[in-house]
């Protein structure tokens, strides 16, 4: 059965070529079938390696599949073959499995949309790189992959291209991501120079062996490697493009922006944990950026007023808190928190979208209310999302994850006091702004009325309960400790990520700390009841004064962006547009034509001043004669 | 004999200067005249009587009376167009004169480098002259003649009233119509019909050119289609 | 005959050769300019014979008749010439004549 590994990422290609190629001449369910049935297929497929993987692991715990060459040039030989290992298997399951929900979800979504062929032809492509991605055996392959996703985040946010906005949009998340993509590209170069193959397992293993630790070369591959991760993730430098990529579909939002895409960086670094071992200078920055991104984005969610720009920003938190978890150590925290990220931000996206939709593509939270009652569906699909996203305690898959990550930051020898008050803080913050996004738009006046043939089939609701589901009990594969003992997820990555270094005694030791998470996350749930809902008059509108301007605005770092990189770059085109070499050129030319001119003068038809040159040109000729 | 030389060259030079300087053409000409039998009487005290004749009657009697005729044709005189006195001031002749100064010394640095002789004591007289024209030089005397004859044939033809069709006129009178045009005619001395014109300025009589006129010409030098 | 070194046959000639010259240079009106060349031809002329006259042989006077000759055809044509640029241009200043430019 693990030979069929391959169908895995074949099989959403095939639904793309056939959506692009047909996807004009099939029928709506025709398309809806192949678009959605291949996801599908491949999450069955998914499934069913799983299953036989977990029940008879192979060999070390992974199994390599090559498929073809792609090329040999020289020493450097790349080959197309898949990897599955526990790691892999986390990722393919949540791809394929999610994707499809999200699949079915737009089937009936996108229902409507002129593209809707189109649509599902990029959704398909995307799956495929995504799954090509995370199952490459070797760094250039999953740099295909990596770009793969990034063309398809391009093509699907904008998707409306007709709208200057979502062209604009695109771009600038292909721009940015393409940032970090060069220092990926460096940090491969400088990998495959100084240890000879880009295969990650042998890579992993020459590394260990010929670099010590805090070794110049391995800070500076692994630091390469973040800054890749960084721009894919959407994290502190690069974190700009994200909420403007909201202007894509919502499944587009769910899939890509909230599920999968964004946790590339996660795996990425997750896969060559080895390499960021060897350099804690790396790792620690990993860390910290974790931590400041968790921070920046919680606080401009708190201040944004389109529904879903605060899951993006809170998207850009989340995975915050995974780079956090990567950072300190805690590999399989990381990937936890990936797992139940990807169910309850997808529902939150996908349920967003049933509200926008709803109220014919409203996006600002302070012209909807009291959709509690009208929306139903919407409403409990999003409390449970927001529920999860702040952490309730016991009750939510988010609950288990995120105080995993807040009590690893504690505990494990690379971590420290900041990060976990950076991390608790954070937590306070996330529950403020889910949950005023939950008081604002279902509580309270209402301020539009959803559309009256609005009306939610299966293909929406399906994907909703189970997403819900998933929410609720997901988290139970890892209790931390002091509950009970179950780490079934640990011990699934084991082979392959390290567990966390754990320090004892301390503060870390203390029984209370372990409490602390759940109460700051009932905290933040409060305040906002407290502020949005008791208070009804500062929660009418939004906050207009200089700081909330500043915090919608992302803490200027567009504005940042913009004086410190694009003026100087137009300035110097600008100046630069007589090209360097064009002075000359043009120089030259005006000479020749001067010459010209001059030449041409002497050509005025006054034979009397011809025949004065001739005169002069006999005086010469005697002269030359005489001379000699 | 050589002061006689020394006396005619100044003449000469003094007379050629005169000429280049006068604003009335008739008096320039006149001094030209001057100049042309002042170098006849050096050629006499070089030696070489015959040209000296031939200067006389051919450059200065034809040549310079050609001139004459011209300008008294053309009513030149006293008006010398295009050179009227603002322009014959000083400052006119500087650059000429810078030039042919210059050219002047150069010329005479080339003459006094050779090897330096006195002129022949005997003259050549005319026997020689013309035993070396009709010996060695007959192909000379040939082109020579045929020179003078392209001359007098242009010279005819480009003093010419403007006409539409030119030679035409000459044989037109029982030309046919669609076949002739100035190019490829006969020369006009040549044309059998019709008075030919030998005179420069003299009306055209034949009646209007290039009209059709039906009967055939009773000489013909040219073929005609059909033929 | 004179008894003169035959350089200054030469300087003399060289003399109204360029005396000619200047005045085809400095004069604008068509008889004068043509005047000036016969004046250039007379000279070279004369420098034939003195050449001729140096050595005792009659080829210096055959060189000047064919000069000659040349210079009486030149002139022939020369005038009729001038007759037609009088036509065609109103006057007889050579200035007038400058359409081949550029």
């Amino acid at each position: 059965m693990l030979h069929a590994l391959f169908l895995v990422p074949l099989l959403p290609f095939a639904g793309f070529v056939v959506l692009a190629l047909f996807g004009r001449r099939l029928s709506h369910t025709g398309v809806a079938v192949v678009g959605a049935g291949s996801v599908g297929l491949a999450a069955l497929v998914a499934i069913a390696v799983s299953i036989d993987f977990i029940a008879h692991p192979p060999a070390g715990h992974a199994f390599d599949q090559a498929l073809w060459t792609w090329f040999s040039v020289a020493s450097l030989k790349v080959q197309v073959a898949l990897y599955l290992d526990p790691l892999a298997i986390c990722f393919i399951l949540i791809v394929t499995c999610v994707g499809f929900l999200i699949h079915l979800y737009s089937v009936e979504h996108m229902g409507e949309d002129d593209g809707y062929a189109r649509f599902f032809a990029y959704m398909n492509l995307f799956v495929g790189f995504m799954l090509v991605l995370v199952l490459a055996d070797n760094l250039l392959l999953l740099y295909l992959g990596w770009e793969g996703v990034g063309l398809c985040s391009y093509l699907l946010i904008g998707f409306w291209f007709k709208h200057w906005y979502n062209g604009y949009a695109a771009r600038k998340a292909f721009v940015v991501t393409r940032i970090g993509d060069t220092a990926m590209i460096v940090g491969l170069f400088l990998l495959f120079t100084q240890l000879g193959t880009l295969q990650i397992q042998p890579l992993m293993a020459r590394a260990a062996a010929a670099w010590p630790q805090g070794s110049a070369l391995a800070v500076a591959a692994a630091l390469l490697l973040l800054g890749g991760a960084v721009g894919k993730s959407a994290q502190l430098p690069l974190q700009t493009w994200l909420p403007d990529a909201m202007a894509g579909p919502s499944p587009v939002s769910a899939l890509i922006h909230a599920a999968t895409m964004v946790t590339a960086g996660v795996y990425l670094i997750a896969r060559t944990n080895v390499l960021f071992d060897l350099a804690p200078a790396a790792r620690t920055t990993v860390a910290v950026i974790g931590a400041a991104t968790l921070l920046y984005a919680g606080v401009s969610a708190l201040f944004q007023v389109d529904l879903k720009r605060i899951l993006a920003y809170s998207t850009v938190s989340q995975v915050g808190y995974m780079f956090l978890a990567l950072g300190v150590g805690a590999w399989s925290a990381g990937v936890f928190m990936f797992i139940t990220h990807a169910f309850f931000k997808a529902l939150l996206f996908l349920s967003a979208g049933v509200v926008i939709d709803a109220l014919e593509d409203e996006h600002d939270i302070f012209k909807m209310g009291g959709l509690r009652t009208r929306l139903p569906l919407a409403f409990w699909t999003f409390l449970i999302g927001a529920a999860a996203l702040a952490a309730l305690p016991v009750v939510t898959a988010g609950f288990y994850s995120k105080d995993l990550i807040i009590d690893r930051a504690l505990q494990s020898t690379e971590g420290g006091v900041w990060l976990w008050t950076a991390a608790l803080v954070g937590s306070l913050l996330t529950g403020l702004y889910a949950f005023r996004a939950v008081f604002v738009v279902f509580f309270g006046e209402a301020h539009s009325d959803p559309r009256l043939d609005f009306h939610a089939g299966w293909a929406v609701r399906l994907p909703l309960y189970v997403l819900a589901a998933l929410a609720v009990i997901g988290g139970l594969i890892d209790i931390p400790r002091g509950w009970a003992h179950v780490q079934k997820l640990d011990d699934f990555l084991a082979p392959v990520l390290p567990p966390a270094p754990l320090r004892h005694g301390g503060l870390a030791g203390a029984v209370w700390t372990t409490f602390l998470p759940g109460v700051v996350a009932l905290a933040g749930i409060g305040l906002a009841w407290l502020l949005y809902e008791r208070r009804r008059q500062e929660a009418a509108e939004a906050d207009t004064s200089a700081a909330a301007r500043y915090f919608l605005g992302g803490w200027g770092f567009d504005v940042l962006y913009r004086y410190a990189f694009e003026v100087p770059y137009l300035w110097f085109a600008h100046v630069s547009r007589n090209d360097l070499f064009e002075p000359p050129v043009a120089g030259l030319a005006r000479l020749i034509r001067a010459g010209w001119r001059g030449l041409s003068a002497t050509q005025d038809g006054l034979v009397r001043r011809y025949l004065y040159v001739i005169g002069l040109g006999v005086g010469v000729g005697i002269l030359l004669v005489v001379l000699r | 004999m050589t002061v006689v030389f020394y006396i005619a060259g100044a003449v000469a030079l003094i007379s050629t200067l005169l000429v280049i300087t006068r604003r009335n053409t008739i008096h320039a000409l006149l001094l030209l005249v001057i100049s042309l039998l002042a170098v006849a009487v050096v050629f006499y005290t070089l030696g070489a009587p015959f040209v000296a004749a031939l200067e006389v009657i051919v450059y200065a009697g034809a040549i310079v009376v050609l001139f004459l005729f011209t300008v008294m044709l053309l009513n030149v005189g006293r008006l010398a167009e295009g050179d009227e006195p603002g322009r014959l001031r000083g400052v006119h002749f500087l650059a000429p004169g810078i030039l042919a100064g210059t050219l002047l010394v150069l010329l005479a640095i080339a003459i006094a480098s050779g090897p330096s002789a006195q002129v022949g004591a005997r003259a050549v007289g005319p026997t020689e002259v013309g035993a070396a024209l009709y010996g060695p030089y007959a192909i000379g005397v040939e082109l020579a003649s045929t020179l003078l004859l392209a001359a007098l044939i242009g010279a005819r033809h480009l003093g010419q009233r403007q006409r539409e069709a030119g030679f035409a006129d000459a044989v037109s009178l029982a030309a046919t119509p669609a076949t002739t045009g100035p190019a490829g005619e006969p020369p006009a001395e040549l044309a059998p019909v019709g008075a030919p014109t030998a005179g420069d300025e003299t009306p055209p009589d034949a009646p209007g050119g290039d009209e059709p006129a039906p009967a055939e010409p009773s000489v013909r030098f040219w073929r005609k289609d059909g033929d | 005959m004179a008894h003169v070194p035959f350089e200054y046959g030469l300087y003399l000639a060289a003399a109204l050769f360029l005396i000619g010259l200047v005045g085809v240079l400095v004069r604008r009106n068509l008889i004068f300019v043509l005047a000036s060349i016969e004046i250039m031809l007379n000279a070279a002329g004369l420098a034939f014979v003195v050449a001729g006259s140096r050595w005792g042989h009659a080829d210096g006077q055959i060189m000047f008749i064919f000069i000659l000759s040349m210079a009486a055809a030149e002139v022939a044509v020369g005038l009729a010439l001038a007759l037609l640029f009088r036509r065609a241009f109103g006057s007889l200043d050579v200035d007038a004549a400058s359409r081949m430019r550029g």
